[in-house]
């Protein structure tokens, strides 16, 4: 008991000085020289098998007693979820992807102590053909500017030395030590930085109303609960890089005059909570949350709370709600959530993005800040680049890099030759926008006026497969179940929307569905009472626009262009190319397939329900689509 | 006939019941604005939130029972009625929905007779939906008691199922 007291004052650090001895003292234990082997531990590479490596590399590393010379790290997600697992061999950064058990004893023997690069296991750029050694020249890592998620790759996110040997919880002893909130406030002001989460409201002015808001309690809240299907920036910082995260919601309260904090987070995510978990502990521990941090009086705690999988608790009231123990249902909001919030009280809440930001804008200045981006939008911003993509995954870049950079240099284009269709963003709210606008430059102003919007930074991309129509369809769905019910436009209008959508892709639409549509969405974006219904209609919107052939394909022709539409499409097998393999005859799920083996199969029309099964199982191209 | 219960051994399994549920709710008494928490940690005990429970939870912290209700069935991460020995999960967020998540759900409901939210007869399987998991790149995606399946098909869906008895 004691000697656990000793060890735990030992680290704790009382003052800025002593932050800086624990982080001298760190650094001087490290050897930067040493080998160290870094896996990828996100979600992502945890499901293409990265554990299973993590454990071999510990049996390879034991049986040969290499614990000294050797280090492995399990960090937090790289980004290129793609090619996962991935493993860096640092210090000199030797890139393997796809990395199974099999191979880490080689990897041992061969690259950690042989010092000779494992040909098989390198990244093949598909554009050149080459293959790639050092992680910093895989093209979809060094178009990125990684300001914000570059740690993730590097630190033990269940350790926190790992975080202050980076410089972590400088920015958080410089602002409690040396700045005063109002300085704080203004120094996020002048970075130009706005909100991450979706509505890029300024962050200062955020920050400045709750301070100005009068209130004994008021609270900090970090807005986990990334529902935007296809979007998972949130989580992979979260569970890569708490600290980072809690250390911006610090300086968040200590600006506005906070005690009190909340991460909700979505319960879908359990690394990203049990990180956040230990990252609290780890922080209290180390007396940089709690009582007196670093001794500058200032207290501050944080409290996780797991949502309950309601994609209406990402806005701000309804969040609130939830965290009060409430339904999640949000309110008219007349007054800002910054004056009264939480239990009526001031509240400052910001995405898991905008407060990792925040250490950086507080530790290299508001002019460092803002030189990166555009006109109105400063900084970086984390997408997630998923879909019909090759390299798919989590991208870093400075506002104002265009559509076509993102989804060409970084993303490699399109698989399978295929032809790109539209970009979506922003998530359910968002819009899709069509090839004709590739050179946009990304930022919260030029994707509003294309009828789509940032959001949390989904981008997913669609090729010539897609079909609009059944995109507009499907966020129309999603939007209707996420609805909370409460005010009529919402919950009638997306019914209906829906209900349109559904005929038209069935092939029973009419022409005066698309002005109902329009009529509806106006209704929607001017009525609902929070933003899930206000801009509920923009995919609607947004491919009406863009995309009206297709709809018109739909309803004049009965014809999906994109060969997606169940009821408009028919399977066939063409006899020139059918070998006669029986294969898809096997799979069938309805035996509604005929034929002899070797003599070119048939499909019975009437049987047929249209799975696509013996579509994905022919090797020779023979099934049809139509 | 005489009815062979064994009455200290069901007794012994309602108490510890009994003891499980009062612990658990007892953890949440000075924090009773975190309901969503507490019935979650109910279902990954219980699988599912038994009505009893509910009841209880409303007496020991003073909550209004259609408050207790009305969040047990806001959100979807929570069941009302129990779940087979198994919980398939399959996401159809965007990603994985342009990938083919739909088909995988089509299927399940096709050999397997469980629309989401629904269970098997012989109570093997419960499948549910999720909007996004977080894993797009490996679309598309389904978990099977925890364990995430990247890129999975109809067929590739059926071999992994195979395994859970």
């Amino acid at each position: 008991m004691v000697e656990q007291v000793r060890k735990l004052l030992e680290k704790r650090a009382g003052s800025a000085a002593e932050l800086e001895n624990l982080r001298q003292s760190i650094l001087d234990k490290r050897d930067t020289n040493r080998a160290c082997i870094s896996v990828c531990g996100g979600t992502g590479c945890r499901a293409s098998g990265a554990e299973a490596v993590v454990d071999a590399f510990l049996d390879e590393i034991e049986r040969r007693e290499l614990q000294i010379q050797v280090e492995l790290k399990e960090t937090g997600c790289h980004g290129f979820c793609e090619r996962g697992p991935v493993v860096v061999i640092r210090p000199k950064n030797i890139f393997y992807q796809r990395v199974k058990p099999e191979d880490i004893p080689e990897i041992i023997s061969e690259t950690v102590l042989g010092g000779k690069i494992i040909e098989r296991l390198l990244y093949v750029d598909p554009v050149t053909n080459e293959k790639i050694v050092y992680e910093p020249d895989v093209p979809f890592y060094k178009r990125q500017t990684r300001t914000v998620f570059g740690a993730n790759g590097e630190i033990d996110p269940t350790n926190i030395e790992d975080y202050i040997a980076v410089g972590g919880y400088s920015a958080l002893s410089k602002a409690l030590l040396q700045m005063s909130p109002d300085k704080i406030i203004e120094e996020v002001k002048k970075s130009g930085l706005r909100g991450r989460g979706g509505g890029g409201f300024p962050t200062g002015r955020k920050w400045q109303s709750c301070r100005d808001a009068e209130g004994k309690i008021k609270y900090v809240i970090c807005n986990a609960d990334e529902g935007d299907p296809g979007a998972y920036q949130d989580r992979s910082l979260l569970e890569g890089n708490p600290h980072s995260v809690i250390e911006g919601m610090i300086i968040g309260a200590y600006a506005t005059g906070s005690q009190r904090g909340y991460i909700y987070v979505r319960n879908e995510y359990p690394l990203a909570v049990s990180h956040a978990r230990i990252a609290i502990e780890q922080a209290v521990d180390y007396g940089l949350l709690g009582e007196n941090i670093l001794g500058s009086g200032f207290n501050f705690t944080i409290t996780i709370n797991k949502g309950g999988g309601a994609f209406v608790c990402g806005e701000s009231s309804a969040l609130m709600a939830s965290l009060e123990g409430k339904i999640g249902e949000p309110r008219a909001k007349y007054v800002h959530m910054s004056e009264k919030g939480l239990w009526d009280s001031p509240s400052l809440l910001n995405n898991v993005k905008t407060w990792a930001n925040v250490p950086l804008i507080i530790n290299k200045g508001a002019e460092w800040y803002s030189r990166v981006g555009t006109a109105g939008s400063k900084g970086t911003m984390i997408f997630s680049l998923v879909g019909k993509i090759n390299n798919t995954g989590l991208v870093e870049v400075p506002m104002g890099i265009t559509l076509r950079e993102m989804i060409y240099d970084i993303g490699g284009g399109i698989p399978n030759g295929k032809k790109f269709k539209a970009v979506q963003t922003g998530g359910p709210s968002g819009g899709c926008i069509p090839e004709k606008y590739l050179d946009t430059p990304v930022d919260f102003d030029e994707l509003t006026k294309l009828g789509s919007m940032m959001g949390s930074g989904g981008m997913i991309v669609m090729d010539e497969d897609t079909c609009m129509v059944d995109v507009a369809r499907y966020f129309i769905e999603f939007l209707k179940g996420e609805s909370c019910g409460k005010c009529t436009p919402c919950r009638e209008g997306l019914n209906r929307m829906s209900e349109i959508l559904g005929r038209i892709t069935q092939g029973k639409g009419k022409r005066e569905d698309l002005d109902t549509l329009e009529d509806l969405a106006g209704i929607l974006s001017g009525g609902a009472l929070c933003a899930l219904g206000q801009t509920a209609a923009n995919p609607v919107l947004s491919t009406l626009h863009y995309f009206r052939d297709e709809y018109l394909a739909h309803i004049d022709e009965k014809r999906c262009l994109a060969g997606v539409c169940r009821e408009l499409i028919q399977y066939s097998i063409d006899p020139e190319k059918c070998e006669g393999c029986l294969r898809c005859l096997r799979g069938c799920p309805t035996g509604a397939i005929s034929g002899e083996k070797r003599q070119p199969h048939t499909i019975n029309q009437d049987m047929c329900i249209k799975c696509g099964a013996c579509y994905d199982v022919c090797k020779f191209n023979a099934v049809v689509k139509r | 006939m005489e009815l062979a219960l064994d009455f200290p051994k069901v007794k012994a399994i309602v108490e510890s019941y009994t003891e499980k549920v009062d612990s658990l709710i007892d953890s949440y008494a000075d924090n009773k604005e975190q309901l969503i928490s507490l019935l979650q940690d109910i279902q990954t005990e219980f699988n599912y939130l038994p009505q009893d429970v509910l009841v209880k939870i409303s007496q020991k912290l003073d909550i209004p029972l259609s408050q207790v209700f009305s969040v047990a069935t806001f959100f979807r991460a929570f069941s009302l009625k129990p779940r087979g020995r198994h919980l398939i999960t399959v996401c159809l967020g965007t990603a994985c929905h342009i990938r083919g998540g739909q088909r995988l759900v089509d299927k399940l409901e096709r050999d397997y007779g469980i629309k989401p939210g629904e269970t098997t007869e012989d109570k093997r399987f419960t499948l549910e939906t999720v909007n996004c998991l977080g894993c797009c790149a490996l679309g598309p995606v389904a978990v099977v008691d925890g364990k995430y399946e990247s890129q999975v098909t109809p067929d590739k869906l059926d071999r992994v199922l195979r395994g859970y008895k």
